[in-house]
């Protein structure tokens, strides 16, 4: 068993979220300015380079990429032989303790937005301290513990989507109906997008297979050919709408499309979409 | 290339007049933030006849929630949030003279035709180019709901804030 300090995890977290907010992932960063180069579209292809210099402005000057520093999403994969040490001051604490800390700190740290409400319907009173987290915990072999950290925006988690399917439904209902999901998320979701689906697993299921697909790098394909095919087609389609940068019209309206699939119950066929924004910021560590 | 067209607040009927979808912009001089519970509260006030914490004649809205000022700077990163949040509530703020907003994405029928009949325009700014749109504002001062934090009103100062026209007075879009 492997002891790791409730502080190094809080620790790890905090500086996670400081790079998110102010480092641009360089394989998002090369997307962007691939897309610039072969954009056909003047105005588009002067977006995307404004673009490239915000993340240029943002890593120099340490202003955030965004003002939307978004909702920690933070997924932890624990090794099965890792043993977290409590803080001396209150042995109750968790390692869910530890990443709340973690952000709260690099929240308060960064000068970064503090975007979460208490609850949803009644007062949304700010908490203050942009937690909680929305964590995400699993157990794996090893000694180890991975951290995702990715900072979530509004504006693109507001136009995401499900939809069940019959599970006799054709491949291309599927796509078309991914497709409709973009393009109603339109210039509202800050284009171009990343754009996570989940397939399979069931209704709870797909939605985080949906996230996790945007921890990928934008130029990787799934690991299967059948989806990986469809991964290229469903963004070249994307690509053809003519959304483009901002919805201002352009070649670029989304930088990858990401599948991430589960088995699920022969009466099912859930499908989810996660828009994610062009400042698609998230950050890991193994500790 | 056309060429940008620079404009100065508050504005004048006269100037939104001239300005025609896809226009590239600036704006210099005061413009207010607002996002969503703002525009509830300023809706409030109006409806019970309350004084308004700026004057809405000529007056530019823009919809941002900035991150916190660091030590040394007027404002943190300050991008565009989704203007069609705001909606419910614009055709009220653009009836009493608002005459620009500024946000990203799309707006709905009622408040196209609400620019039309009252002479008004929407702007759009680069969503997701915070650290980039910070550099064009030069003094920010909350001046009401502060209890609001990021969603306080701010009077900020802009110079050559840089927009395109979204949706001018003739109904016309930007977008496809």
């Amino acid at each position: 068993m492997r002891n790791i300090e409730f502080e190094k995890i809080s620790q790890t977290v905090k500086t996670l979220c400081l790079e998110a907010a102010f480092e641009l992932p360089e394989d998002v960063l090369d997307a962007l300015k691939i897309s610039a180069q072969k954009e056909t579209n003047h105005k588009a292809a002067n977006i995307l380079e404004q673009l490239i210099e915000n993340a240029r402005i943002a890593k120099d000057e340490r202003i955030p990429l965004c003002q939307d520093t978004g909702l920690a999403v933070v997924f932890l994969e624990q090794g099965a032989d890792v043993h977290i040490n409590p803080p001396s001051n209150d042995n109750n604490l968790t390692v869910l303790d530890a990443v709340n800390a973690g952000v709260q700190a690099g929240y308060e740290e960064g000068f970064l937005r503090k975007s979460v409400t208490s609850e949803p319907l009644d007062t949304r009173n700010n908490t203050g301290t942009n937690t909680p987290a929305i964590i995400h915990h699993s157990i794996v072999p090893g000694d180890k513990l991975k951290i995702d950290v990715m900072t979530k925006g509004g504006g693109c988690e507001n136009k995401s989507a499900f939809k069940m399917f019959n599970p006799t439904a054709e491949k291309n209902e599927v796509i078309d109906w991914v497709i409709d999901v973009v393009k109603s998320a339109g210039a509202d979701a800050c284009p171009p997008f990343i754009v996570g689906v989940g397939m399979g697993g069931n209704f709870e299921l797909s939605c985080l297979l949906s996230k996790k697909a945007l921890l990928r790098k934008t130029g990787s394909l799934n690991k299967q050919k059948f989806y990986a095919k469809i991964e290229k087609e469903m963004l070249e389609r994307i690509n053809k709408l003519g959304i483009g940068p901002q919805g201002l019209g352009g070649d670029t309206t989304a930088l990858a499309c990401l599948i991430e699939t589960a088995g699920c119950h022969i009466a099912s066929l859930p499908v989810a979409v996660n828009i994610e924004c062009h400042s698609h910021r998230h950050k890991t560590a193994v500790i | 290339m056309s060429e940008v067209k620079k404009l100065k607040t508050p504005l004048t009927e006269q100037d939104v007049l001239s300005l025609k979808a896809g226009d590239e912009v600036t704006l210099t001089g005061v413009v207010y933030t607002a996002r969503d519970m703002a525009h509830k509260r300023l809706c409030e006030f109006i409806e019970n006849a309350k004084p308004l914490p700026f004057p809405l004649e000529g007056a530019v809205i823009y919809y941002v929630g900035p991150t916190p000022a660091p030590p040394g700077r007027p404002i943190g990163a300050a991008g565009p949030t989704t203007s069609s949040r705001m909606d419910k509530f614009c055709p009220l703020l653009l009836s009493k003279g608002l005459k620009a907003t500024v946000g990203k994405g799309y707006r709905t029928k009622p408040v196209i035709d609400a620019l039309e009949k009252h002479k008004a325009v929407h702007l759009t700014a680069i969503g997701g180019a915070g650290a980039l749109l910070s550099k064009y504002i030069t003094d920010a001062e909350v001046i009401a709901f502060d209890d609001l934090g990021a969603e306080a009103v701010r009077q900020l100062k802009v110079v050559d804030f840089p927009a395109v026209v979204a949706y001018d007075t003739n109904g016309n879009s930007v977008y496809k």
